[in-house]
Parts: structure tokens; C-alpha cells; sequence
């Protein structure tokens, strides 16, 4: 339990922070509730994803400049593949653009590998490509999506049994981060592929030596953030109904998640449910500082001042850990 | 053991010109954007006349600043994804302050901002090791914040841009762009500095191998930070001389020129892993990234299209240009 404790210290301490920012908040604003915290969730869902996907591709020792755009090209294309279909075409709409996310991410990677130009340079002009790819899919907003898939990520669960009080708590847009992640990230995590993604990231060359495919491994890692790209694409028109070619601002706010949620950026370091907390923990501290009327620019100065304290004194952290 | 020394075995052609291309980049840069000028001139014959060069010219001269901010962090395994807002931030106070000062107090308002995070960014890679590319972008976000909060308070005062920098930025004197005299001397500097000097030596020789410098005596922390302060000082400049270019500050106004900034970069063959690179190249490859521009606006393609192109492009000329040099 201390061993589990000391090693997971990160992830609790996040979890801490998050309560303690959620006291305060009931402390500002006595009146805050269930429901807004469902639309807490509901607006941290393309965050959480974004921060999945990359949170995969650091773990295996890279890095992703593209997410904000891939999740741009699989929004439009969830858009344009629902608009004005009936609530069945969601049902084949939906694994067609996570399989869409995973050829992206994946052709990332190949191209990573075939080319051998560092994966900061290849990703950034990836994320020109997507940006492109994006306006041609669907030059203006638009498109539709089905009902129930957008019913998905609002409101919150009635379990039967439950008082109304405590399910009232358990959003609807909770579920789906922890069911996506459930589904995609604990199999794999105890999967030889997930121990390969750990190894090359925390050293390609003795991962190499001792028999990982590196580049398959690394490939796959990439296809698999995609697939998480796909799904922050797709809540994105889930929520707002229609798609946008424009890239939002989740490159940014995935890597500062990543780094606050206890991941090393050398890579083979850290988790998944670190960083979605950090998200968790970004997106209230927003609305702690929107419910004490602070200018939302004061917001942005305030969260990047955060970003890099935190950044300073992990780095600090890390650099005793090396020198005791 | 015969007396009589065997000539050396003459290398392939192609591998000679391989080593020649691997020793001297700049060749291969120089032949690409002769290239992209001659399809230019075939797609649209007439185009090439010494206006267009002019205008050209003028364009690429902030994207080069910003590039050589981009090359000096580059070669010490470092990127300045801050130079946006620096940038901006310089030529939008000195846009609303214009009116309230002298032009060398003004000058100095819109320059402090670039020191403070050029500091900050120094501090944080050099001193605190956190990740280049976390810390500028954070002090980016920081900065862009207090832009916004600072428009809030000058709303009402209006901005101008006084007409020096609009001579500097646009003009031309017969012919050549009066923009190059800014730019000349400060590349010649950067070039001197990096390739003559002991500064210059340190740069290349911690980009290469940290470690190995420090036990040969350069202060790793010290180099950084002015390091840092330098690139945040050329971001400054870019964004005073590209508000005479555009002729509107704007709070975004540097901001689409950062990740073409790093691309002309890495175009240049200046490796992201630091301790190889140059100058010069950068600047062919922020000519070459205008002229590329230029051919997809001539062929009339959409939006779309032609950002996927710009990026597809990159790619392509960066894996070929690896390539060559690796090989040989």
C-alpha cells in the first residue's frame, strides 16, 4: 500500500488538488452543483481526449504537434458523415472515424520511421497537412450529428436504486473519458504492447537490444493516440453538433496537461489518469477564476504562470532524484 | 610495399557530389530555390521581375529574423515557441505608445517585454532544465495574456505607427528594400558570432555534447540564458519591422509566422537536436518557404489544399536533405 502509495504520490497529490479546488469552489459559489459540474465535464471531454493521445505518444518517447488538427479532420468528418443521416449511420459513422484517427496517427508514425526526420519536425508538418485536410473535407462549420450521440455527452446518469442526489454526480461525459479509457488504455497497459511503448520510451536502444520492435511499437503507439485524437474529434461535434475545420486550442493545453499530470516528456515515465485529472484540475481552476469575475485574459496569464511553476518545480524535483 | 603510392580509388560522381552537398548545405538550398523561381516563371511568365524579388525580399526578412531566433536555441537542442507573442508584444506597445513618448523611450518600452521573458525562458531552460519547448510556450501564454490585459487599458488611445518603420518596413530605395539595412548587419552579426567567436563555439559545442562541454569549462547556464534573451531581442525586432509590413498592430500579428519560423529552420539543416546548423541556411530557408508561398497562391488552389501542400513540402525536403547528409 505505501510502495503503491509513494508511486502513484503524483496522481494523489492531483487528486488532492482537485478536491481541494472543488471545496474552494463550493466555497466561492455555495449554489455550485451537480449540474454545472456535468458541464465541468462536459467542456473538459476534447481536453481529456487530446491529453489521452498524447499522454500515449510521450509515453513512447514522442511527441504529437499534430492533435489539435487531427481532431479537427475527424470532427468535420464525423460531421459530414451524420449530416442529415439517420440515428443508425452513427453506428457505422462512429467506428469508421476512430479507425480514421488510427490510419492518421499511424501514418505519423510511418512516416517517422521511413523518414527518419525527428518526430517534432514530422508532426509539425503533419499538423499543416491536417489543417489542409480539414478545409477540404469541410470548408466552412457544419455538418450534423445524431441525436443520441449528442444526448451522450450531456446531462447526467439516472442509475436505478440511486438516490438522485448522489447519480445527479456522475455525468454522462465522466462515463464516456472513463469507459474510452477502460476500454483502450488497462488492456493495453497490461498487454506486451503497452510494456514495449514503456520500453522504447524510456530507452529505444536496450528496448532494441532486447528484442522490441521498436519502430512496429512505436507506429502503434502513434495509431493508438490517434485513436484518442478520433474520439476528442468526435465529442467535439457531439457537443456542439456540427464540425469545425479550425483547429482548437488543444495542442497547447495537452502538452501542459501531460507535464502537470506527472508524465516525464523524455518519455517511459508516468500514466493516463494523471494527466486526465491535470485536465480535470485546469478546467476548474478556470471556473473558479470565471466565478470570482477575474478578467478571463488575468485566466490565461494565471494558467500559464501555473503551467510553468509547476514545470519548474517537477524539474527541479527530478533533478535532486538524479543527484541523490 | 611498392614505392609508387596507388592514387586514391576517385569516389562515384553522385558521391562526390553527395560529400559536396553534405559539406557545403547551402548548394542544394541555393539550387531548390533557383528551382522553385524557375517553375514560378514557367507557371506565370513575367512574374520574376525585380519588384516581385523586392517584394519577396521584404516578406522574408521578418520570417528570418524569426528563424535565426529559431536557429540560435535550435543548435542548443532548444526551440523558442515564444517569439510570436514577443514579437507581437513589442510592436503593439510600441504602436500605442508611440504618442505618449520619445521614440527611444518608446523603443525601450517595446523591448523590455522581450528581455523579461527572453530572462524567464533562460532561466527556466538553463538554470531549471524544464523542457524548451513546455517553458516557451508557457511564457508565451503568459505574455499573450498580458497583451490582452494591456489592449484592454490602451483601448481608447489609439495606436499609430509612426512612418520610420513603415519606411523600413515596406520602402524601397532604388529598388532594394530598405528593410536589408536593419537586416544585413544584424545576420552579418549572428553569422560572426556564431562561427568566429568563442560564444559561438560554446553554442555548437553544447548543442553537440552537454556534458562534454561543461568539463571543458563553458558554463552551461550562462550561454542559455543569452541565448534566450538574444532570440527574444530578434523576435522583438521581426515584430516592429513586420507591424511596418502590415501596417495594423494586431494581437495576433507574429503569430502565423512561428511554426513557418521553425520550418525555415529545420529547412536550413539545422538539426532540432542542436549542435549542427548554420545561419545563412536558415535564411535560404525562409526565402525558399516565401517563394513556396508564392507558387501555391499563383496556382490558385484552395485554402485547404495549399496548406497541406506547404506542410507535405516540408516534410519531403527535410527527409531528402537528412538523407544527404547522413549518407556520406
Amino acid at each position: 500500500m505505501i510502495a503503491f502509495s509513494l508511486r502513484q504520490s503524483w496522481v494523489i497529490g492531483l487528486v488532492v488538488l482537485f478536491v481541494a479546488l472543488f471545496v474552494i469552489t463550493r466555497f466561492i459559489q455555495p449554489a455550485y452543483g451537480a449540474r454545472d459540474f456535468a458541464s465541468l465535464t462536459q467542456a473538459a471531454l476534447p481536453y481529456a481526449f487530446a491529453v489521452a493521445a498524447q499522454t500515449v505518444i510521450v509515453l513512447a518517447g514522442g511527441i504529437d504537434l499534430s492533435i489539435a488538427a487531427m481532431m479537427a479532420v475527424t470532427s468535420v468528418t464525423a460531421a459530414l458523415l451524420m449530416k442529415d443521416q439517420s440515428a443508425a449511420s452513427a453506428l457505422y459513422a462512429v467506428p469508421l472515424v476512430l479507425a480514421f484517427g488510427f490510419a492518421l496517427g499511424a501514418l505519423n508514425g510511418i512516416l517517422i520511421t521511413i523518414s527518419r526526420v525527428p518526430d517534432i519536425v514530422v508532426t509539425l508538418a503533419m499538423m499543416f497537412v491536417l489543417q489542409g485536410v480539414a478545409l477540404l473535407i469541410l470548408p466552412s462549420p457544419g455538418g450534423g450529428a445524431a441525436d443520441w450521440l449528442k444526448a451522450l455527452v450531456v446531462g447526467s446518469l439516472s442509475v436505478p436504486g440511486l438516490p438522485d442526489a448522489v447519480s445527479a454526480w456522475i455525468p454522462h461525459a465522466l462515463l464516456v473519458v472513463v469507459i474510452a479509457v477502460c476500454v483502450v488504455w488497462i488492456p493495453l497497459k497490461r498487454s506486451q504492447l503497452g510494456l514495449s511503448i514503456y520500453a522504447i520510451g524510456s530507452s529505444e536502444l536496450a528496448a532494441f537490444r532486447s528484442g522490441v520492435p521498436v519502430a512496429r511499437t512505436r507506429i502503434l503507439a502513434y495509431g493508438i493516440g490517434g485513436i484518442f485524437a478520433a474520439l476528442g474529434g468526435l465529442t467535439l461535434t457531439m457537443s456542439t453538433g456540427i464540425g469545425a475545420p479550425i483547429p482548437g486550442p488543444y495542442l497547447l493545453a495537452s502538452v501542459a496537461a501531460v507535464v502537470l499530470g506527472g508524465v516525464a516528456l523524455t518519455g517511459g515515465r508516468g500514466g493516463l489518469v494523471g494527466p486526465i485529472v491535470a485536465v480535470f484540475v485546469l478546467r476548474l481552476v478556470r471556473t473558479d477564476l470565471t466565478l470570482l469575475s477575474v478578467d478571463p485574459n488575468v485566466t490565461t496569464i494565471i494558467e500559464g504562470v501555473i503551467m510553468v511553476t509547476v514545470v519548474m518545480f517537477g524539474a527541479l524535483l527530478a533533478m535532486r532524484g538524479r543527484s541523490t | 610495399m611498392s614505392e609508387v603510392a596507388s592514387p586514391l580509388p576517385q569516389p562515384h560522381l553522385g558521391r562526390r557530389l553527395r560529400r559536396l552537398m553534405a559539406d557545403q548545405p547551402i548548394i542544394p538550398l541555393i539550387v531548390l530555390l533557383i528551382l522553385l523561381c524557375a517553375v514560378l516563371q514557367l507557371l506565370s511568365p513575367g512574374i520574376i521581375n525585380p519588384l516581385w524579388v523586392a517584394n519577396t525580399i521584404k516578406f522574408a526578412i521578418p520570417l528570418a529574423l524569426l528563424a535565426g531566433a529559431q536557429t540560435l536555441t535550435m543548435l542548443t537542442g532548444g526551440l523558442d515557441l515564444s517569439v510570436g507573442t514577443v514579437g507581437t508584444m513589442a510592436a503593439f506597445i510600441m504602436a500605442t505608445q508611440i504618442g505618449h513618448h520619445d521614440p527611444a523611450t518608446t523603443l525601450a518600452l517595446s523591448l523590455l517585454p522581450a528581455v523579461l521573458i527572453g530572462l524567464a525562458n533562460g532561466v527556466g531552460v538553463g538554470i531549471f532544465r524544464v523542457h524548451p519547448l513546455i517553458m516557451t510556450l508557457g511564457t508565451g501564454l503568459v505574455g499573450s495574456g498580458i497583451l490582452q490585459v494591456y489592449q484592454r487599458t490602451v483601448i481608447a488611445s489609439g495606436s499609430e505607427i509612426p512612418p520610420f518603420i513603415v519606411w523600413l518596413g515596406t520602402g524601397l530605395t532604388y529598388g532594394v528594400p530598405n528593410a536589408l539595412l536593419l537586416f544585413v548587419p544584424i545576420a552579418a552579426l549572428i553569422i560572426f558570432v556564431l562561427r568566429r567567436t568563442g560564444f559561438g563555439r560554446q553554442v555548437y559545442a553544447i548543442g553537440d555534447n552537454e556534458k562534454a562541454s561543461r568539463l571543458s569549462g563553458s558554463t552551461y547556464w550562462q550561454v542559455i540564458l543569452a541565448l534566450y534573451v538574444a532570440s527574444s531581442l530578434l523576435a522583438a525586432i521581426a515584430g516592429l519591422l513586420y507591424v511596418g509590413v502590415i501596417r495594423t498592430p494586431s494581437l495576433t500579428l507574429l503569430e502565423p509566422l512561428v511554426l513557418p519560423s521553425v520550418a525555415a529552420t529545420i529547412i536550413g539543416g539545422t538539426s532540432i537536436f542542436g549542435g549542427r546548423g548554420s545561419y545563412a541556411t536558415a535564411i535560404l530557408g525562409a526565402l525558399i518557404l516565401r517563394v513556396l508561398t508564392t507558387l501555391l497562391t499563383v496556382l490558385q488552389m484552395p485554402e485547404g489544399l495549399r496548406q497541406g501542400l506547404f506542410g507535405l513540402v516540408i516534410l519531403l525536403v527535410t527527409a531528402i536533405y537528412l538523407r544527404i547528409i547522413e549518407d556520406s
